[in-house]
């Protein structure tokens, strides 16, 4: 049974990506991925009963013991953000399908459901690996197949995001292999439960440097600020959806994987205080750049990026408290940014145009996608009834409690930032839904633009219309606001169910400060 | 304890800068390369990480002693790092094909709308000369090579 539940949200996204490569009908394409999603959500549902009844739960694959074969785990937390992630996977599918992504029957007709079943697939694996070079081979599963996503049907302005999102990746990926070779060299093992002991025996000035480019490496992944550049300029220009995938999940799984290491490889007490550092800079850094654009997608990216700050927010703490902060954090953006990014493209399939400052002149998208953006956007702004609201309060109740002078600066810095997040969400707002101009900045671009464009050709409508705008409206867009809708219902729902979430993420916190009980299920009990 | 081997250390360093180097051009077909040398400088790195070189690769069946046998963890994980760094820098190589077709060079090239909002500080600070030369010498040098 646990066999089961465990390989499955693996082999399923698997075998289902290798089936629709065979060129099956359309529908029977699409029933086939929104059914593997759906499996896939069930069993992160089954494991996460399980994991929150029993204890962590794991698998050796072929019956390889630990330190030699490659083992599973689901512990709460892996299990409840497999859950949501298939989730979110799975409503950005039925939008995909509604817009037409799916099947750009033109060029490359089978491609995006394999690709967008594989990005699953490491998605889960990611989640579930008991170790380190397993861990690197589920990121290069899930960055590989999200390399195709992002270059799908590939204009000059894809190809160039695609280039920089495709090398930068790739770069962190060479850097974690080496990480990977090295702590290997120094304790002769990579699995995740029996590194912590061993990386503890090692000097100081080792293990700093282990825990220092591990965070870089995840850096890099997560987009935390001084790595994140590559973010804004390439997941704005592939299609709405998955941009909203890509962004929900993808930088959601370098926050796992540095939770999962930090507390498991390099246990401390106290405030990390270079991750608060880190951490207050990419909330300041991350919404600045968001208040300064003028492209929706572009906007929603830098917020994604001052968000992972909020993240960091709890794991500096480095408590309990912190932690299930970031855990109820990290569920809440994963629904809610999905959400953003698939108004985002419902907005532009309406309007036609990405650009805040035209988006004025054009008439309103409609009311219902007005409630659609609002409640995410006053949810990621932390307004009280929604789920932002919750989990930031658990962070910052996280910062009182622990009352150093870094947590107080933690505190403010995320005041600071859903303040400023609530004006760039207004900003939106006011353009894409009153028609009037906003006052700042917008205004004053728009006045420079003609005798810009007079000058030199070369700077062409910058992020214009995405191609798959121009077959928006007609057909599917009844599935793309059902998905949308479903999202956003998906925020208020974890609204709802704030205080059970909240219970199940302080249990997970309290797992990660004591790893004993996820040591012995990967190790078994004598050999700990 | 292990011994280590100080010519594969020495070759894995200069793999790694080289590779750096490369990286940090401008024309894609040498951050390609440069992408190729390092996934070369992390393999081997991950065989040196396997301890004292020169051992015997496989177990004899009767002498069931392990001790002086080569690792095989770190062998597989060089062999999985090979396949990998193998089918990536065959999707780069394409991706680099397309930009070349699409554009008819192989340069890098800049984000449109970061050098958007670049101009505009530019123009707020100096407000009545406009420069668009500025933007466009940006990008020449490249497009003359």
């Amino acid at each position: 049974m646990t066999t089961a539940l465990l390989s499955l949200p693996v082999l399923l996204p698997a075998l289902g990506a290798g089936l629709s490569l065979l060129g099956m009908r359309r529908t029977l394409t699409r029933a086939l991925s929104t059914g593997v999603l759906a499996g896939v959500v069930a069993c992160g549902a089954a494991l996460l009963v399980l994991a929150d009844r029993d204890g962590p739960q794991a698998l050796h694959a072929g019956g390889w013991p630990a330190p030699l074969g490659i083992t599973l785990v689901a512990d709460r937390l892996s299990a409840l953000l497999l859950t949501v992630s298939a989730l979110v996977a799975l409503a950005v599918l039925v939008f995909a399908i509604g817009q037409g992504t799916a099947e750009e029957r033109h060029r490359s007709p089978a491609v995006f459901h394999p690709a967008y079943l594989v990005l699953v697939m490491g998605v889960g694996l990611a989640f579930l690996a008991g170790d380190l070079f397993n861990l690197f081979v589920a990121f290069e599963v899930m960055l590989a197949a999200s390399y195709v996503l992002i270059t799908l049907n590939a204009d000059e302005n894809r190809i160039r995001a695609g280039m920089t999102y495709t090398i930068v990746s790739l770069t962190s990926s060479l850097l974690f292999v080496s990480l990977i070779a090295l702590v290997y060299a120094a304790t002769g093992t990579v699995t995740l439960a029996q590194l912590g002991p061993r990386l503890a025996e090692l000097p100081d000035g080792l293990r700093s440097a282990f825990a220092l480019l591990l965070l870089a490496v995840i850096g890099i992944k997560a987009a935390i600020v001084p790595f994140h550049f590559w973010l804004p300029d390439s997941y704005p220009t592939a299609p709405a959806p998955i941009t909203a995938v890509l962004a929900a999940l993808l930088t959601k799984v370098g926050v796992y994987v540095l939770l999962r290491t930090q507390t498991l490889l390099f246990p401390r007490s106290g405030v990390w205080t270079l991750l608060a550092c880190v951490a207050i800079i990419t909330m300041i850094v991350g919404i600045l750049g968001a208040i300064a654009q003028d492209d929706i997608n572009r906007l929603l990216s830098f917020t994604l990026v001052s968000h992972i700050g909020f993240m960091l927010f709890g794991l500096a703490l480095f408590d309990t408290a912190g932690l299930t902060g970031t855990i109820l954090y990290v569920v809440h953006h994963i629904v809610v940014q999905a959400a953003l990014f698939l108004v985002a493209g419902l907005v532009v399939g309406r309007t036609g145009t990405a650009a805040l400052h035209r988006m004025a002149e054009r008439p309103s998208p409609g009311p219902l996608v007005v409630v659609l953006f609002a409640l995410p956007a006053l949810s990621l702004s932390g307004i009280p009834p929604f789920s932002g609201f919750v989990a930031k309060l658990a962070l910052l109740r996280a910062g009182a409690a622990e009352g150093s002078p870094a947590a107080w600066a933690l505190a403010a810095a995320a005041l600071l930032t859903s303040l400023l997040t609530l004006y760039a969400m207004t900003r939106v707002a006011t353009s894409a839904f009153t028609g009037r101009q906003t006052d700042g900045p917008a205004d004053r671009r728009a006045d420079h633009r003609p005798g810009r464009r007079a000058g030199h050709e070369e700077a062409q409508e910058p992020s214009s219309a995405p191609p798959d705008t121009r077959h928006g409206r007609p057909r599917g867009s009844r599935s793309m606001l059902a998905a949308a809708a479903g999202m956003t219902a998906t925020g208020v729902v974890i609204a709802l169910c704030a205080g059970p979430l909240a219970r199940v993420g302080e249990r997970a916190a309290g797992d990660l400060l004591r790893p004993d009980a996820y040591r012995s299920a990967v190790l078994g009990k004598e050999d700990r | 304890m292990n011994r280590i081997d100080v010519t594969m250390s020495l070759v894995v360093g200069g793999l790694f800068a080289i590779g750096f180097h490369l990286m940090l051009q401008r024309s894609l077909m040498r951050i390609v390369l440069g992408f190729v040398l390092l996934g070369h400088g992390t393999n081997l790195l991950l065989l040196v990480a396997g301890g004292t070189p020169g051992r015997s690769p496989v177990l004899d069946g009767e002498h069931g002693d392990a001790t002086g046998t080569a690792d095989p963890l770190p062998q597989a994980m060089a062999l999985t790092s090979i396949v990998i760094t193998f089918g990536l820098t065959a999707f780069l190589v394409a991706l680099a094909y397309r930009s070349w077709r699409l554009s008819g060079h192989d340069e890098v090239r800049d984000d449109v709308e970061d050098r958007r909002i670049g101009t505009v500080r530019e123009r707020d600070d100096t407000e009545p000369a406009p420069e668009p030369d500025r933007s466009t010498r940006v990008t020449t040098p490249g497009g003359d090579r």
